[in-house]
């Protein structure tokens, strides 16, 4: 028979060893991961200005050559940073950390968030990145606004781990493509987002149709989310708008 | 299950051959024995996902296996679930950071199935039963036998949805244009988790029907 002390020492070393192993891998795993991760975040910012033919492969490279400029501007919508050359995957408007600077805003406290510009014939697409929260936990994307920062070009949702086939249908195009040609300022320059309608648009009044989507069936909580998401991430970027007008 | 072995057996001597054979056909861990149905399920609905959960358990279940056969004299009886669980557990999330390391895609697809392994009653059963009790190598092979029936019947569920249900198979479109232009089309249903307990079904059915011994009496 065994005794307490043995099985008591049989366990710490065994998970011991299972955590050293693991810690290491994780680790030596980390920079590939990341790598991926930032491809994937890369392909959200592409395909939200509707870039075609992205390939997964030379991303990057394609990133860098697509985007003619990486932005930050602070809350007051002054520009902080500038990138037009080089490597913008290094920048500091892809390395923002989102969460953390929306965080600040709702605390009252200065914040920075990214911008970026890709050139399609000779105008410029603004794309602005999104973070929210769903119904389980993160949601994310991207919107892309035309030249004249008012009409959706296009828009790519992500998100962590909503509800499949309810929640997680943000992600997919029947969605998303309702975004586009959609507008975030009315007629009189004021800042109205674009609301996620429970019960579909046709409820809304004929005007303001053009600033709301159909939420998703079954999906009331994650359509709530990107709601709110759209609303408080744009309203953060109308300064620097109002500045480019 | 073997007991009193003889000194320097072969490698491959029938009785280890059976266990890799035994998994495959009469033995078969999915439509013989019924565990792991869950997975089997959920990622059949494309060949892709199918082959890596099938060399993910594979991986899981082979080394997993042999850990537990070369730990078994020392492991006190009364912590051996836990022991069991720690291994298996280790494995799962070692196999999981080198999917999301290498094939991305596959991992946000397989996403919370791969952790599942885990649970996967397959894994547990055969440490339990077979690892517990015998010598690292017929142990790896038992190991491999298993996953290897485990992935046979994920990877014949995965052609039959895939291909009636998207027309495709790993992603190319096999069925000709011509077809759908006499309105043929493809039958969502396939995709949908019912029929891959269908296909499943139906698996088991032909398999008794040319094996008679699996039939049970009543």
């Amino acid at each position: 028979m065994y005794s307490n002390g043995y099985i008591f020492r049989y366990a710490a070393i065994l998970v011991i060893i299972a955590a050293a192993l693991l810690s290491t891998a994780a680790m030596m795993l980390k920079p590939f991961q990341e790598r991926n991760m930032a491809i994937e975040k890369m392909g959200g910012i592409l395909a939200s200005a509707n870039v075609e033919n992205i390939d997964k492969e030379v991303m990057i490279d394609q990133f860098n050559e697509f985007v003619t400029e990486a932005l930050v501007v602070d809350q007051d919508g002054n520009v902080v940073e500038s990138l037009t050359e080089g490597e913008k995957e290094n920048g500091k408007a892809f390395n923002i950390n989102m969460k953390e600077q929306l965080y600040r805003k709702t605390n009252g406290m200065d914040y920075e968030l990214p911008i970026y510009k890709i050139d399609d014939k000779g105008k410029t697409i603004y794309i602005f990145p999104l973070y929210g929260t769903g119904l389980w936990g993160p949601i994310w994307g991207n919107i892309a606004l035309s030249q004249d920062l008012n009409t959706v070009v296009g828009v790519t949702f992500d998100h962590k781990g909503e509800t499949p086939g309810l929640g997680a249908e943000i992600t997919t195009s029947p969605f998303e493509d309702q975004f586009i040609g959609k507008e975030i300022f009315d007629d009189n320059g004021q800042f109205t987002s674009i609301a996620v309608v429970k019960g579909g648009v046709a409820k809304l009044p004929e005007a303001d149709r053009i600033h709301g989507v159909d939420a998703i069936s079954g999906g009331t909580i994650t359509s709530n989310g990107v709601n709110d998401m759209l609303k408080n991430v744009l309203e953060s970027y109308v300064p620097y708008i109002e500045k480019q007008k | 299950m073997s007991e009193e072995k003889k000194e320097r057996e072969p490698l491959f001597s029938p009785k280890n051959l059976k266990l890799i054979k035994d998994p495959l056909s009469i033995n078969n861990p999915i439509t013989v024995q019924v565990l792991g149905i869950c997975s089997a399920l959920a990622v059949t609905a494309k060949l892709k996902p199918a082959i890596v959960m099938a060399i993910s358990v594979m991986v899981v279940l082979a080394v997993s296996n042999v850990v537990i056969s070369l730990l078994r004299n020392g492991i006190p009886p009364r912590i051996r679930i836990i022991v069991q669980l720690v291994v298996i557990a280790t494995m799962v999330i070692l196999v999981d950071q080198v999917l999301k390391a290498f094939v991305y895609d596959v991992s946000k697809q397989l996403s919370v199935f791969v952790g599942l392994i885990i649970t996967n009653c397959i894994i547990m059963g055969r440490l339990e039963a077979f690892a517990m009790g015998n010598k690292p190598w017929p142990a790896f092979l038992d190991g491999i036998g298993n996953a290897l029936g485990y992935g046979i019947i994920l990877i014949i569920v995965a052609f039959f949805r895939e291909f009636l249900g998207s027309g495709t198979i790993f992603d190319v479109h096999v069925i000709p244009q011509g077809f759908y232009d006499f309105g043929y089309e493809n039958n969502g249903l396939m995709i949908l988790p019912p029929m891959a307990l269908i296909t499943v079904g139906v698996i088991i059915w032909v398999q008794r029907y040319r094996n008679r011994d699996l039939i049970e009496d009543h």
